[in-house]
């Protein structure tokens, strides 16, 4: 049995539940790969026909108008990035460093529109699932979104399949997300992000970067992206040791950032004024783990502390007698 | 001449043979309700309850890998019986609907009513539209913030819904069943009470004349209230095991009028207005069968108070995020 689809009608959620909608609800997109086409497999409803355990492959033949990034249709391709997209906020410096059984992420505050603090108290840093984390730099706006669906995409298989993706499995499905952007950011809005986990097959926190056309890169070890990212990453070469514990780990990244912020404009160093410290998680065998706002404030103070005496920061032997 | 009689029926044959026969809608949808119901009562119930720290599925199923019951999303869980590859392609579309509706909104946004409301709509497609109904009998339950707001769904092969105040008996034998469950059942059990109702309820004869459960052949989950995030975990092998044996002892301790063998060995019939047991001393299994109120059938037993937040309702393990693990700095 065969249902009309009113293809020319599908929108917006609401519209099928009120009864304004021709036809089943979530009705397959014609133009899409065949797989995904609406009564396929004898299924006559709706998006019965329509299960991938892909939330994005799910978005992109249903509404693709909700993936992140997405421009206007009708907006010339061809455009070079306009100052209105340069005025966006943009978010700035991400640290990230192996630690003992785990890893540690930290961002900084700050978003910039062109020369100007767009926003003090950003959170770049967050939880994409059980055992993994991520951070963006870049289009504020675009990056809040591709974190939420990378949430929901990890989430989503893990209900569908019943089994989360592996490290690796998870860090790739992200490089084709960053793919899927690549036109919009094109057209200047870049967003990139830096994935962490813990492998629980080899017991270690795991460094994913990208760049505007996917990825995975695999980085060992410790690495930094954002505008403060060089300085950044400058500091943390100096300051990383192999099998830091996480609270040590935790203390590199802060400094780290600290550094990016004295030489980088973009990027924001503890406010001690508002009180706003970084944001730092860790992710172990336990799991992924946000330090609350009294930790992350203690070990600010430390490095902010130090800095009194010593505003360049710790220093490291000369030599490596 | 011997030829001609028997040519004619002959061709009346051929004709009545092309021509379509006439069935009445009402015929039409009567065979294919009666199809399904067949369908469903092959199978063996379920049951979805609440107790004090959320809401409790209990399914007998032996695979560990095919399940009847799982997570729809943060709050809301989804229970069926039936044909496995029915309900599990509606379990997937009812995952795709609350992701993309909490992608789109807010994860707040998804609730056990809306979902139960696609199902209905879906089912209810399904039952008119094609020559095969779904042999399919579902559950949405939701726990909300207080026990007050949880809510359960049941939807059935015809896209019927009704709204099940705390607690539910589907599939298979489901009228016995429920009546099992409503004298065992009481608001504010604890975990172990609400699963040991459960059991007690599982094993009603006319349902696998099973009264011992091994854990390999239970599938239970909660939906636990206090946690936040994704509440939906499943209690397995160790823990399921001890709370197998926190159900054990309370028959031996206590004469057996408890058991659910004599509680409905006399008969009830699966129409007849289930009784209410008033429970003593907070625990659901210590029924007096001599104390029988007849009540309506979609009135919760509601003599016992709250007993207090269920104790070892916090089940961990699972991976699955939630919860804040142990410091790891």
């Amino acid at each position: 049995m065969y249902v009309c689809y009113d293809y020319g009608r599908r929108s917006a959620l609401g519209s099928f539940f009120d009864g304004s909608k021709a036809g089943p609800p979530y009705a397959g997109d014609p133009r899409m790969s065949g797989r995904l086409q609406g009564p396929a497999g004898g299924s006559p409803s709706g998006f019965l026909g329509l299960q991938t355990s892909s939330f994005t492959d799910f978005l992109a033949a249903h509404s693709p108008g909700l993936l992140p990034g997405r421009m206007a249709p009708g907006a010339p391709a061809e455009v070079a990035p306009g100052q209105a997209i340069r005025d966006l906020p943009h978010a700035t410096t991400i640290v990230a460093a192996t630690c003992e059984g785990g890893v540690v992420l930290a961002g900084d505050r700050r978003a910039t529109a062109g020369s100007m603090i767009a926003k003090r108290d950003v959170e770049k840093v967050f939880r994409s699932d059980e055992f993994s984390a991520m951070g963006y730099a870049g289009t504020g706006s675009v990056g809040i979104e591709f974190v939420r669906l990378f949430q929901v995409e990890l989430e989503h298989y893990e209900k569908m399949e019943g089994r989360s993706l592996s490290l690796v499995g998870k860090a790739n499905r992200l490089a084709f997300m960053v793919r899927g952007n690549l036109a919009a950011a094109m057209q200047g809005l870049v967003v990139v992000p830096l994935f962490v986990g813990y492998d629980e097959d080899t017991d270690r926190g795991r460094i994913f970067s990208y760049d505007v056309a996917g990825g995975p890169y695999e980085e060992h070890r410790f690495h930094s992206i954002g505008s403060g990212s060089l300085f950044a990453r400058g500091a943390l070469k100096k300051l990383y040791v192999d099998d830091m514990s996480a609270a040590d780990a935790a203390l590199a990244c802060v400094q780290a950032l600290y550094d990016a912020a004295d030489d980088d404009s973009a990027t924001g160093g503890p406010d001690l004024t508002r009180r706003l410290f970084p944001v730092i998680a860790a992710v172990t065998a336990d799991g992924f783990r946000k330090l609350s706002e009294a930790e992350s404030e203690e070990i600010a103070e430390q490095v902010v502390r130090g800095r009194m005496t010593h505003p360049d920061g710790p220093s490291v032997p000369l030599s490596n007698g | 001449m011997p030829p001609q009689p028997s040519r004619l029926p002959k061709v009346k044959e051929a004709s009545a043979v092309s021509m379509p026969f006439y069935v009445s809608p009402e015929q039409a949808m009567r065979d294919k309700a009666d199809y399904a119901r067949k369908g469903i009562a092959r199978g063996r119930s379920c049951v979805a309850l609440q107790y004090a720290g959320g809401i409790l599925m209990v399914a007998p199923n032996p695979s560990s890998a095919l399940h009847k019951i799982s997570e729809i999303y943060d709050r809301i869980a989804f229970a069926a019986v039936g044909r496995y590859n029915e309900y599990e392609n509606l379990r997937k579309a009812g995952v795709t609907y609350a992701d993309i509706t909490g992608y789109q909104f807010d994860r707040n946004d998804v609730t056990a009513r809306g979902i139960a409301n696609w199902y209905a709509q879906t089912l209810g497609t399904i039952f008119t539209e094609s020559n095969k109904p779904f042999e399919v009998e579902i559950v949405v339950a939701e726990v909300g913030a207080r026990p007050g707001d949880d809510q359960i769904y049941r939807i059935t092969f015809d896209g019927s819904v009704t709204d099940e105040p705390g607690f539910v008996a589907f599939g298979g034998q489901a009228d016995q069943v429920s009546a099992a469950l409503k004298d065992r059942y009481s608001e504010g059990m604890t975990l172990s009470e609400a699963f040991a109702a459960a059991l007690a309820a599982l094993s009603a004869p006319g349902n696998g004349e099973r009264t011992e459960f091994a854990p390999s052949q239970l599938e239970v989950a909660v939906l636990d209230r206090a946690r936040d995030h994704r509440t939906f975990r499943r209690i397995r092998a160790a823990r399921l095991e001890e709370l197998l044996q926190e159900t054990r002892p309370a028959p031996a301790a206590e004469p057996e009028p408890e058991s659910a063998d004599s509680a409905t060995a006399d008969g009830t019939p699966a129409d007849s207005a289930p009784a209410d047991r008033t429970p003593a001393g907070g625990t659901p299994a210590d029924g007096t069968p001599g104390t029988t109120t007849p009540s309506g059938p979609s009135s919760p037993a509601d003599t016992e108070p709250p007993t207090g937040p269920a104790p070892g309702s916090s089940d961990r393990g699972t991976g699955l995020g939630g919860g804040p693990p142990s410091s790891p700095l």
